[in-house]
């Protein structure tokens, strides 16, 4: 009874630890900034709108290719605040 | 090592990973204990028997700008009676710590976790979050962001609520 029991538990456990360790790669719970990790993101440098001059002419090359302006979203950078 | 062995090995390995990836602190919790040895830029005041706003905040984050007068006319008006601010840095940057506490003269303490000790412990969900402790130091309300007048109205309310709660039997 007890050996019929153990390798049903060991590959149960062995699946889990398996699980475990690579499932956290693609789980956004486990693989993630964490909201106090975010001066980088934060930071100006950050900000896709930070040079007036590149964000009017990306305007002009999506106008013309797309036949549409605006609507790129909104402004801030990555802190996720509030 | 026998094969026994290593699958009860490997079953602590998992559980211990398990039990790392606690849940962020709800209302009721009890709030973690305040390690003065993890913070930086001054003690944090005793609170036992006090009602405490714990304020988790970053100078690069604009919201937390807006709370800081907020929280200190709260300060001013609600001290006398028993409530005790402390705004938690999660500054990286010891300068930018520095100059945001030096602009902005907070009247409440505020100190840096800076290696995000208690931001783990607490899993603060967004910056800035503050949590409302009651006087027996559980959790009584969270806010997660700071919305101008809004939170400060429910602030009030809850903080005049919590302080008119007798003191816990210690």
């Amino acid at each position: 009874m007890k050996t019929n029991l153990f390798r049903p538990l060991a590959a149960l456990a062995l699946a889990t630890l398996v699980l475990g360790s690579f499932g956290g790669c693609t789980n956004p719970k486990f693989v993630r900034v964490q909201p106090w990790e975010r001066t980088a993101l934060a930071d100006y440098t950050m900000r896709p709108d930070r040079d007036p001059l590149e964000t009017t002419m990306a305007e002009h090359v999506y106008f013309s290719r797309e036949s549409a302006s605006g609507g790129r979203g909104i402004g801030g950078s990555g802190c996720g605040c509030n | 090592m026998p094969y026994r062995h290593k699958i009860s090995i490997a079953s602590l390995l998992v559980l211990v990973c398990f039990a790392s990836a606690q849940a962020e602190i709800q209302v009721g919790d009890k709030f973690p204990v305040l390690d003065a040895s993890a913070f930086e830029g001054g003690t944090p005041a005793s609170t036992t028997g006090l009602v405490t706003l714990v304020d988790f905040w970053a100078s690069w984050c604009a919201p937390c700008k807006l709370s800081f007068p907020v929280y200190a006319k709260l300060q001013a008006r609600f001290e006398s009676r028993g409530l005790i601010i402390l705004a938690v840095s999660a500054d990286e940057n010891q300068a930018a710590y520095n100059a945001f506490v030096k602009k902005e003269a907070p009247p409440f303490a505020t100190v840096r976790d800076k290696s995000h000790q208690l931001a783990s412990q607490v899993k603060v969900p967004a910056m800035p979050t503050c949590y409302l402790l009651g006087r027996d130091g559980r959790v009584r309300f969270v806010h997660r962001g700071f919305h101008g007048a809004e939170t400060d109205q429910e602030l009030r309310q809850e903080i005049e609520a919590l302080l008119a709660e007798p003191l816990p039997q210690l």
